[in-house]
């Protein structure tokens, strides 16, 4: 019995050094925002199909991504916001590799169109609770959203300054599934990823401006923040890691970006 | 002859091996859950943890109270069983006692389809088609809410309620129920005052069956409840022990994740609790 147990329990740590050690040839290393997960999954996966270069993803976050290339722990820093002065002054260099556009959607039959973003911040907050409030019919608004975690409400309650203070009556774990409550019920309001917006709901323009690829790439549409490739200005990347910012910011890339959500910059 | 005997043993070696491995991986989930489960609730404190009524993990400044969660599994699951063992054991009683052979076996086979559609499905149907008609029926502006996490979980749980219920009502020696019979009681009155008290430990079994159904899924709740972190209440959006880690794994890290390993921990002592009760009245009804 005891035998058997150590043997499983050997043969799991021996699965895992393999795999921790798999990566440390040729590889790239990439590190910050959680929003740009799937962006750089989708990129990094193709591209390692490519040349058989590892790509490594760690996500914690924007901020720490930007401190990672300053020290030269890793390769590229990811951020979903543009750097602040002092980051730049620190000698980083932003290049943009997509915008994130997060469309506000309600259901087709919903008489609102177009929203400001202080009506949409107090409407998750409850400041505004009845349509009626915003031109719309007399019935309370029920206000989807998504998982604690999830990149689209990051970047929405970042956006709309309500981080940490929404209150939802639906919490759901994913794009698909906000897009279908929200299709069901004549009284929701719900975000999600502008690139997955479907027919069965209608998406509000903000600020009089509609969200379409024009209007984010041009930032009229406010809704959207920049996805970010960090790298420091006056030092060479690695020949991988510079083959590797080459191939995300090439015209090839497009279309893998779009497959994640967001609008290419390029 | 000799052939045939180290040919018996290698058998026999082969399935002793894979009787380890099942073995096996239950010990490794075990240790594996407790383990990782222990760093978060020795950070936030047992106490915080398991009666802190505020579940916020990404806020700036996080706090991890699963009170909500542990309610919200407790009265989900009650409302099941409160809906769906009536139900079902009427129904086992109908199929076992009084339904005619052809119609049992239709009916009995519809039963074990319903015991293998997935749970998914459930989830599905019950958020296009129960969720809406809960907010038409009651006014509501939404119909997300632990109503329907109730009605769902109490049909998910039938199929194993009746089937648990028909075995154990099949059980009972024809002997008690003619001679009830004879003494000119009513067949009625016979299969509620004799069949079901002979049986009561294989019907006491079919319910904690339903109540590890209902209180380990995750899937279809997760689809109709609405998950936000409300202490629980019939008409509001509720998140489920289950779907509390279903729901925020994939993007969590540091302590949030921790935190998610220490409910499922949770979950997992809930779990081993049913199985021993289980256990028992399996016990108890082999012994009658």
């Amino acid at each position: 019995m005891k035998k058997v147990i150590s043997l499983i329990a050997s043969i799991a740590l021996l699965a895992t050094t393999i795999t921790g050690c798999g990566s440390s040839q040729k590889s790239v290393s990439t590190d910050g925002s959680t929003s740009m997960e799937k962006v750089i999954g989708v990129l990094s996966e193709a591209y390692s199909k490519q040349t058989g270069i590892t790509v490594t993803y760690n996500p914690t976050g924007s901020s720490a991504g930007i401190k990672a290339v300053q020290d030269g722990s890793c390769d590229i820093g990811l951020s979903s916001r543009n750097l602040k002065q002092a980051e730049i002054d620190a000698g980083l260099q932003a290049t943009i590799l997509a915008y994130d556009g997060i469309a506000i959607i309600v259901n087709p039959q919903n008489t609102v169109s177009d929203l400001t973003i202080t009506q949409i911040a107090d409407i998750y907050t409850e400041n505004i609770k009845n349509w009626s409030e915003v031109g719309g019919s007399n019935t309370e608004i029920v206000k989807i959203g998504r998982e604690a975690g999830s990149g689209t409400r990051d970047g929405f309650e970042t956006i709309t300054g309500t981080s940490d203070k929404c209150l939802y009556r639906q919490e759901l774990a994913s794009t698909g599934d906000v897009i279908a409550t929200v299709a069901g019920n004549p009284n929701a309001i719900g975000y999600a990823s502008y690139a997955s917006i479907k027919d069965t709901v209608k998406a509000l323009s903000v600020n009089q401006v509609a969200p379409s690829e024009t209007t984010i790439k041009s930032g009229t549409y406010e809704i959207q923040r920049p996805f970010v490739l960090v790298t420091k200005k006056d030092q060479k990347l690695s020949n991988e890691a510079q083959k590797f910012f080459d191939y995300m910011t090439s015209s090839n890339a497009k279309n893998l970006i779009a497959a994640a959500g967001v609008v290419a910059a390029n | 002859m000799k052939k045939k005997k180290i040919f018996e043993d290698i058998i026999h070696g082969i399935f002793l091996i894979i009787g380890l491995i099942t073995v096996g991986c239950v010990l490794l989930i075990t240790i594996y859950l407790i383990v990782s489960g222990i760093p978060a609730i020795r950070q936030i404190g047992l106490f915080n943890f398991l009666f802190g009524q505020k579940w916020d993990s990404t806020a700036s400044e996080p706090s991890f109270g699963i009170l909500p969660f542990i309610l919200t599994s407790i009265y989900g699951t009650a409302g099941a069983i409160l809906l769906g063992v009536p139900l079902g054991l009427f129904c086992a009683i109908y199929l076992a006692k009084c339904a005619s052979k052809r119609f049992k076996i239709v009916l009995e086979t519809l039963v074990s389809l319903m015991a293998g559609i997935p749970s998914v499905i459930y989830g599905l149907v019950g958020m296009l088609v129960l969720v809406p008609a809960i907010r038409n029926i009651f006014h509501l502006a939404d119909g997300a809410s632990l109503l329907a996490a109730i009605i769902v979980l109490a049909i998910m749980i039938l199929p194993s309620i009746i089937k648990q219920a028909i075995t154990a009502l099949a059980a009972v020696p024809k002997e008690y129920e003619a001679a009830s019979l004879a003494l000119g009681a009513t067949p009625i009155e016979t299969y509620f005052r004799v069949s079901l008290p002979a049986s009561k430990s294989g019907i006491a079994a079919a319910v904690v069956l339903g109540v590890g159904r209902a209180i380990g899924e995750a899937m279809a709740v997760m689809m109709v409840a609405g998950n936000v972190a409300n202490m629980p209440s019939l008409f509001q959006s509720v998140r489920f022990l289950t779907t509390a880690v279903a729901s925020e794994m994939s993007y969590s890290s540091g302590l949030q994740q921790q935190a998610l390993f220490s409910i499922a921990l949770v979950l997992f002592l809930f779990i081993m609790l049913i199985n021993a009760t289980l256990n028992f009245f399996l016990k108890r009804e082999r012994k009658n």
